[in-house]
């Protein structure tokens, strides 16, 4: 059954590249995004509303912004 | 969003360009920005200095971002790869050690001080006019053009690539930040179970 008017987006993020800088995390008007460890960014599903923000800041070009998988 | 005080840290970084440019010993303070990073990554196990406090990469973000002097393109997937981010961090601490036995040979009266600072490890920028003695040994001088010549060096890497790819290109393989993440993947094994999203 669809429930959702529109497709949902959100941001992704290549953990394997990403440096931790936490330029994305500066950006981000919703504080969806936050750098995990000092290891790589991580995406607060419930928070992102997938506006690509971050994904314009990120250095390391590695946050994919994409329609939320069912 | 919200300032906070931190968010102003650009202006020490690039004050401590512009002093070490009329009296080379400034340059000592340089080391604040070498230890920090590293105690802040081994006590709390995160890279709190460059998510926040860090004014280099507040530096380039604002030149880049503000100023536009950057052509937001994407970095070529080579500068990203662990092959040169790591190289990169390799080659970087190797120059330090060569210029910490400059520092030594100085202080061990085997050479005499040289007032120069080294662009990008080759270019030796004559900079005497900064220099107007030390009350301590003229060693500590030439550890102060040793480290001012790594400070420049990476502000100028710093700003080509800021110009060609994304304003904090540089902290894509900036040395503090690679070793900092190091640390932290050290510190929290469990982290590696964190698998690529995309
Ligand atoms: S896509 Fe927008 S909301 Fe989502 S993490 Fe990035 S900046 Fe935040
Ligand atoms: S900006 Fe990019 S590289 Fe930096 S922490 Fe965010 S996702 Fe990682
Ligand atoms: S990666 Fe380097 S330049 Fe970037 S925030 Fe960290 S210490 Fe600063």
């Amino acid at each position: 059954m669809e429930t959702k008017t529109r497709s949902k987006r959100r941001a992704y993020v290549g953990t394997d590249s990403c440096v931790a800088c936490g330029c994305c995390v500066k950006v981000c008007p919703l504080n969806a995004i936050s750098v995990f460890r000092g290891i790589a960014a991580k995406v607060n599903p419930e928070r992102c509303v997938g506006c690509g923000k971050c994904a314009r800041e990120c250095p390391a070009s590695v946050i994919e912004i994409r329609e939320v998988r069912p | 969003m919200k300032k906070h005080w931190y968010d102003y840290l650009w202006i020490f970084s690039l004050t401590y360009l512009i002093l070490g440019f009329f009296n080379i010993l400034f340059a000592w303070l340089g080391l604040l920005c070498f230890f920090i990073p590293l105690i802040i990554s081994v006590s709390s196990g995160t890279k709190g200095y460059c998510n926040r406090y860090c004014g280099r990469g507040q530096l380039f973000s604002l030149l880049g971002g503000r100023f536009g002097l950057s052509r937001r393109k994407d970095i070529p997937r080579w500068m990203k790869s662990k092959a040169f981010r790591y190289g990169f961090l390799l080659f970087f601490l190797v120059m330090f050690f060569q210029m910490l036995w400059n520092t030594y040979l100085v202080f061990a009266g085997a050479r005499d001080l040289r007032q120069v600072v080294t662009l990008l490890w080759t270019l030796k920028l004559p900079w005497h006019w900064a220099y107007h003695g030390t009350l301590f040994h003229p060693g500590t001088a030439q550890f102060a053009f040793g480290f001012y010549s790594v400070m420049l060096t990476s502000t100028v890497l710093g700003l080509i690539t800021m110009a060609l790819f994304k304003p904090r290109s540089w902290c894509v393989y900036c040395p503090m930040g690679t070793m900092t993440q190091l640390i932290c993947r050290a510190k929290n094994r469990e982290g590696d179970i964190v698998t690529d999203q995309r």
